[in-house]
């Protein structure tokens, strides 16, 4: 509707999703989307605020480069999405908001049919409205309790029983019986219960699962793709663009400054610096020429390269690193949830009562049928209600606060396991440090040259030179325009003004070319040396305080040099492990698990990817390579440190409230069963005592709304 | 007992109606973006034209 969409005829349109991450106001949808509309080539572009991305219709001639660089005319920044797995995601959330729709629309109807009944309908009325009810509530009992029935099952077949099974047995039970007295014309049926308590149980798995969706959306905007292909020089001299999936080893690919290679090769011929903090940590770049090995995901820097590919897809040395990592999370698919813990427990006891109640009133002479729906009424009012809600609601509260502090909890038993960590492990470049070069001082360059160097950095795509640009803009600098601007390969910008050449670009030797440093000239002047630093995280030190007043010892495993992490060490206090391979990380975690600990691992890189999948919990800052993000269970926005100490606080917070509830459920039980075993619950009695454990652990949840403040 | 059998078909109509509407609403994506929902009230589309 807003969109003013052009639809050309008759033509095949595909269709693509970017992640916007900048967008924030009704201004930006309308910007975006009627900023696109009329690029030729673009069908129609329609923003998902929600997810922070643009879906856009294309006709396809039009590459994916050329509708990024159309949304970054337009100022915004975007990364191309591939769609895998979201699908699939979203698809079962739905089928639950169905079930629950369902379950919601039969429990009002036969609350209206029994609400009837209680105020004193008989006879004929009675058995008709108890036979509608039944009507209503098998269809949906059938429909609504498939998730239960399911997962019960399941849980039986592996022979670990969840909180599904004593819930699939009561309302199957409940249900069956009380079609059974209906059918007699007996005075009580429970339809009403089973039907309710499906419907409440439902919202809890829909919360659960909208919180993963939500948390998995907000990770994929952030996700950048590595190359998605190359282009490679073909048999007949020509080139072709080929998808990664699709390289084959001796293919010879053309990698430009700025691309990430999209196999594993040798460099044929070309100089350049690459860029390996994906694999390795290490944020200074690193000089390659011919003979030399490159891995894909890595990022050429500055001049092209042909790289003859030796490894592509699932032989790559980051597809090995996954492997590590898949192997790595299976520790951790064995974590038990709170819950399904409880439910150990819950279940037998639950069923002995019930068991213990219909021997009792059989014994007492009371007729199998009495006995029957005496052992029906515990089902239903010891069916775990509150438990079922009251883990979900307030594990969405907790993630809904922390995600306003901006931290992202993937799902629920993310923040279960949070709360217990008593160990903390860091990676360092890019977790302890921002992972990206900041100029130590500007002081160097004389304030009227500063609008020159602005506009050669303006101009490159190195990551120095972007860092430059981003300090000289925060200053308030303006560029100045410059001739013949060109980036030569290996070296930096070279440009000219009013005749005299200027040029920012790699430092001499002996003016230390081994720092990170890059160096100004103008005219053949001496060169003006600007020197770069990996910054630390702003609040890295109070946040590591905070930490160890919660009890989490911290240290740092790095897989840098000694030498580069001591001052990052120091500054913090920390003692750090260094030089480590992936698997040594996974050694030290291993080490630490045995010895009893909870470790909490943060950490970004490609190289933490096994880490994070092995470590107890895992978080990764926003700027982690896609690796690192889908592998933790948690990930923090910005660029400070705090959110992860903020993170530990509000899962300790929110497992103090769940256990709380738990108390509340156990209480509530407490009083109910003895009525249910008396035979003194009636329908009435078990919907009042439903709805109000309900409201109450609700209730109590919601009290976590502002934990992360 | 005659007015039952009127109004106990036409609840249970209007109720199914409802949930029919519900969903088509969930298939036909208008629940897919809340927030973005909300925001586009504001935008003023004089000024794109």
């Amino acid at each position: 509707m807003n969109a003013p969409a052009q639809i050309a005829p008759a033509a095949i349109v595909e269709h693509i999703s970017f992640a916007v991450p900048g967008m924030h106001c009704a201004g930006c949808i309308s910007k975006l989307e009627a900023g696109l509309a009329p690029v030729p080539g673009i069908v129609g572009a329609r923003v998902n605020f929600t997810a922070r991305q643009i879906a856009v219709a294309h006709l396809p001639e039009l590459t994916i480069a050329d509708i990024r660089a159309a949304i970054a005319a337009i100022g915004f920044d975007s990364e191309p999405i591939r769609d895998a797995g979201a699908l699939t995601d979203t698809r079962e959330s739905r089928a639950l908001i169905r079930a629950t729709a369902v379950a919601g629309f039969a429990a009002m109807n036969i609350m209206l049919l029994s609400v009837s009944v209680w105020s004193g309908a008989d006879g004929a009325t009675k058995d008709l409205f108890h036979l509608l009810s039944g009507m209503i509530a098998i269809p949906t009992v059938a429909y609504s309790g498939r998730p239960f029935f399911r997962s019960a099952w399941s849980a039986v077949r592996r022979a670990r029983p969840n909180m599904d099974v004593p819930i699939s047995i009561g309302v199957i039970l409940v249900t069956a019986l009380s079609l059974f007295e209906t059918l007699i014309g007996g005075p009580h049926a429970y339809f009403d219960g089973a039907v309710m308590l499906l419907f409440f149980l439902l919202v809890g798995r829909v919360l659960d699962s909208v919180m993963r969706d939500r948390a998995r959306s907000g990770v994929a905007a952030l996700l950048k793709q590595t190359a998605p292909g190359a282009l490679v020089v073909m048999a007949d001299g020509g080139t072709a663009w080929i998808a990664a999936e699709c390289l084959e080893p001796g293919q010879l690919m053309i990698v430009p400054a700025g691309e990430r290679f999209a196999a594993d090769g040798v460099i044929e011929s070309g100089a350049s610096s690459i860029d390996l903090s994906l694999l390795t940590g290490e944020s200074a770049p690193e000089r390659v020429s011919a003979g030399r090995i490159v891995h894909a995901g890595t990022l050429n820097l500055e001049g092209p390269l042909n790289v003859r590919v030796t490894a592509a897809g699932p032989d790559t040395a980051i597809a090995d690193i996954a492997r590590l990592m898949e192997q790595a999370a299976q520790g951790r698919s064995l974590y038990v949830r709170i819950a399904d813990r409880a439910a150990r427990w819950y279940a037998p006891a639950v069923h002995t009562l019930a068991l213990l109640g219909f021997a009792g009133w059989m014994l007492a002479g009371a007729g199998w049928h009495q006995s029957l729906l005496i052992s029906a009424a515990v089902l239903i009012i010891t069916c775990p209600c509150a438990l079922g809600l009251a883990v979900p609601a307030a594990q969405i509260v907790a993630a809904g606060a922390l995600m306003r502090r901006g931290v992202l909890i993937k799902d629920g038993s993310a923040l279960e396991r949070l709360a217990e960590a008593d160990r903390a492990l860091f990676d360092k470049t890019g977790t302890l440090t921002l992972g990206r070069p900041e100029p130590v001082d500007l002081g160097p360059i004389a304030p009227a040259r500063r609008p020159i160097v602005l506009a050669l950095a303006q101009a490159s795509k190195h990551p120095l030179s972007q860092a430059l640009r981003a300090a000289l803009e925060a200053d308030g600098v303006r560029p100045v325009s410059l001739d013949d601007l060109f980036e030569e390969p290996a070296f930096g910008m070279r440009g000219s003004l009013d005749g005299h050449v200027v040029s920012l670009g790699r430092p001499m030797r002996d003016q230390g070319g081994d720092l990170m440093a890059v160096a100004f000239t103008l005219n053949g002047d001496a060169p003006v040396l600007i020197q770069f630093r990996d910054a630390l995280r702003p609040d890295a030190a109070p946040t590591v305080h905070r930490l160890e007043g919660l009890g989490l010892i911290c240290s740092i495993v790095s897989g840098d040099r000694a030498v580069a992490v001591a001052p990052v060490a120091q500054a913090l206090g920390l003692t750090a492990q260094t030089a480590m391979h992936p698997q040594a990380k996974l050694d030290a975690i291993a080490r630490l698990a045995a010895g009893g600990r909870k470790v909490l691992m943060v950490g970004d890189g490609l190289n933490d990817g096994p880490a994070l999948a092995a470590a107890h919990v895992s978080m990764a800052p926003a700027s982690a390579s896609d690796v690192g993000q889908t592998a933790a269970d948690a990930v923090f926005l910005g660029d400070s440190l705090a959110p992860v100490a903020t993170a530990i606080l509000v899962a300790r917070r929110t497992m103090r409230i769940v256990r709380q509830n738990f108390v509340i459920a156990i209480a509530y039980n407490v009083l109910a069963v003895p009525l249910a075993l008396v035979g003194v619950v009636t329908p009435l009695v078990a919907a009042l005592a439903m709805s109000g454990s309900s409201i109450i652990v609700v209730a109590n949840a919601l009290r976590l709304r502002g934990a992360a403040r | 007992m005659t007015g039952l059998t009127l109004l106990i078909p036409l609840a249970l109509g209007l109720g199914l109606c409802a949930l029919a509407a519900f969903f088509w609403a969930l298939r036909s994506g208008q629940f897919d973006d809340m927030d973005g929902a909300a925001l586009r009230i504001l935008i003023d589309e004089e000024d794109e034209a």
